[in-house]
């Protein structure tokens, strides 16, 4: 069973609160610059968005199936059993093939620095690790964000759209999403006009699935290749062999009718 | 000795200096500081031409070593050696151009310890470095019979077609998968470029730009060092140039055919100019100009039409790279100077190094003979920066 985050911003009141907690448990600067700051950064890991009075919460999906994960050429990023999508520092080697392969563009980079981290929401690992929520949800005032198993949230999510149908869209977004998230959102907005992808262009395909399409045929394909290129230098080579014997043969069967 | 300064060894020399002005500011203030590069758009200018185009740019190497000793083309073994150096330069230089973009370059040796299989990128990390190795060894009988060093000569002969066949294979899977890296970003890459057949088309492209490139450098040293030019080798890769942009013209319309695009490449908008210059500059022109048996028997139309179809395949990576990505970002992103600097730099290392190592080593064939039945091109002493020299020509 994996954990996961419900964010209902319906419930969500703006405070913000969400952004210092998690400011706090990952030792990032928090201050009221920061806090005005309306974009995810390197240290910002979410953001809580303002739109005609309604808010929205940006952070980490932490995917099923994370590209980043499947994208990485070290393995710095991987799925943890609990849910989270963590992050091994030092693994990487700045690459940034997690960046630009993110569909939701969440991992930041450190551009300023001479030694530069990947930095996203990681789902605070080490309190799910000891039992206690993340620290986003457990600081939350209104419920908005809510941490439990997917499961759980999943059906709850469902049955807060069929009791108030008109409060919500009825769609619960990360549900299916390249195929599934551990990030739930509920609204009565479309997230996209905050900046999510849509549903139809993300689609619900697992991302690693694009790329492991072709390279699950490379085991494949070496031996295959590398004898066909074998066989094309054996047979363009033993043509000339058989050239140059039958040559000489020649030349031999010449000179002996020569000396005749 | 006499130093003489020519106009394009001032060029060199201004290039280096302000690409070493870059080395300091992207080693001592980061990558922030020397390019245009954000979270929104991670892969910038390195990527795009020094990676992307620089792998491709180097293709001559396999497509030569492949006519010459796979299939056994032996008419066409002249052309092999400067293959093979320009192919071992590019990836050295790629090499050099990735430790300017990693973020952590001193980590790169993670590639080594930490693998992913499941990674594009660690595919193509692995496959480059093997290939380099093989080209080291292609390239080593030049320095060994230099310094008349026999015997280990020996040892690599014998080793050859392993070499051959190895190269082949690595060349294969990495200029195919540096394609498939953009797999993996159906919801972000312009329709225009994002394709499923994007291994293939890069392994294609690989292909027509290790012969345009092949012409290309056997054109020019010929007039920078001044020595014959051998045209009915060019003449004959010109030949399979036409037949590989034509594969090439074919696998582009029937993806787009297949996807059902022919109609929105043909509507004016900001992607669509840009398809249609590189449409027109690796498909349309070198075509056009490779169908007419006059320009395929001369020299300088082989020229032409090799760099024509050069400069059309790396707008098509670029395309790739950096425009199909500006709609999605929702902003442009054009590169610091720094990091043209930088790459600029990479480039005139190559035609340096290439003019060096074509100076001291024995990279073009003996010629006392072809000297007296057909006038050089263009006689002139062989300097370090020969090459460079003429690069402008």
């Amino acid at each position: 069973m994996s954990k996961a985050l419900l964010y209902d911003a319906t419930m969500c009141i703006g405070c913000k609160q969400c952004e210092g907690a998690c400011a706090q448990q990952n030792k990032l600067p928090y201050d009221d610059k920061v806090a005005a700051e309306s974009v995810q950064s390197a240290h910002k890991y979410t953001v809580v968005m303002t739109k005609d009075d309604k808010f929205m919460r940006r952070l980490c999906m932490h995917c099923e199936h994370p590209a980043c994960a499947s994208v990485c050429p070290v393995g710095a990023f991987h799925k943890t059993a609990a849910g989270p999508v963590v992050y091994d520092v030092w693994k990487c080697i700045g690459c940034r093939y997690c960046m630009v392969a993110c569909a939701f563009n969440q991992p930041k980079y450190e551009w300023q620095s001479l030694n530069p981290r990947v930095r996203k929401c990681i789902m605070c690992p080490d309190r799910i690790a000891s039992g206690k929520p993340t620290a986003c949800a457990e600081i939350c005032p209104t419920g908005a964000t809510k941490f439990g198993e997917r499961d759980d949230l999943i059906q709850e999510a469902q049955q807060r759209i069929s009791q108030s149908p008109s409060t919500y869209l009825p769609r619960i977004y990360g549900l299916h999403e390249v195929g599934g998230t551990s990030v739930l959102i509920l609204s009565s907005k479309k997230v996209e006009e905050y900046g999510y992808p849509s549903s139809e262009r993300v689609g619900e395909t697992p991302m690693p699935e694009y790329t492991g399409r072709v390279m699950e045929k490379i085991p494949d394909f070496i031996p295959v290749w590398a004898l066909v290129l074998g066989g094309v230098y054996w047979v363009s080579h033993r043509r000339d062999e058989v050239a140059a014997a039958e040559a000489e043969q020649k030349n031999g069967n010449n000179r002996n009718g020569g000396a005749k | 000795m006499k130093i003489k300064l020519t106009f394009w060894k001032i060029v060199f020399l201004v290039i280096m200096a302000l690409g070493l002005y870059s080395t300091f500011v992207r080693y001592y203030y980061g990558l922030g500081a020397i390019s245009n590069m954000t979270d929104q758009f991670p892969w910038g200018l390195w990527i795009g031409f020094d990676c992307l185009c620089g792998v491709m740019l180097a293709a001559g190497g396999f497509c030569m070593i492949g006519a010459v000793y796979l299939f056994n083309v032996e008419r066409l073994h002249s052309v092999v050696r400067p293959a093979v150096l320009t192919a071992f330069l590019g990836y050295l230089l790629f090499i050099v151009g990735l430790l300017f973009d990693l973020g952590r370059p001193w980590y790169i040796w993670h590639q080594l310890i930490y693998m992913n299989p499941h990674s594009v990128m660690f595919e193509v990390g692995m496959c480059v470095m093997a290939y380099t190795t093989v080209l080291f060894f292609e390239f080593l009988p030049n320095v060994l019979e230099r310094f008349h060093l026999n015997a280990p000569i020996k040892w690599i002969k014998k080793i050859y077609p392993v070499l051959i066949v190895l190269g082949i294979l690595l060349s294969t899977l990495h200029q195919s998968s540096l394609g498939s890296l953009y797999l993996i970003m159906p919801s972000k890459l312009h329709p225009f470029w994002y394709t499923p057949a994007l291994p293939f088309l890069f392994f294609g492209s690989a292909i027509a730009v290790g012969l345009a490139m092949t012409i290309f450098e056997s054109t020019q040293s010929a007039k920078a060092f001044g020595r014959h030019l051998e045209l009915p080798v060019i003449v004959e890769l010109g030949g399979a140039l036409l037949v590989a942009l034509w594969v090439n013209a074919l696998l582009r319309f029937e993806d787009y055919f297949h996807r059902g695009m022919l109609g929105q490449i043909i509507k004016p908008s900001y992607e669509a100019y840009f398809l249609w210059l590189e449409l027109t500059l690796a498909f349309v022109i070198p075509i056009a100009m490779l169908s007419f048996k006059k320009v395929r028997m001369s020299p300088q139309g082989l020229y032409l039409a090799s760099i024509f179809t050069v400069l059309g395949f790396i707008t098509n990576r670029l395309n790739i790279a950096l425009t199909g990505f500006e709609t999605y970002v929702g902003h442009h992103y054009l590169p610091k100077w720094t990091e043209f600097s930088v790459t600029l730099m990479i480039i005139a290392m190559g035609f340096a190094l290439f003019g060096v190592a074509a100076r001291y080593l024995p990279i073009f064939p003996e010629e006392e003979h072809a000297v007296q039945q057909s006038p050089r091109i263009e006689p002139g002493p062989v300097s370090v920066t020969a090459v460079l020299g003429h690069a402008g020509d």
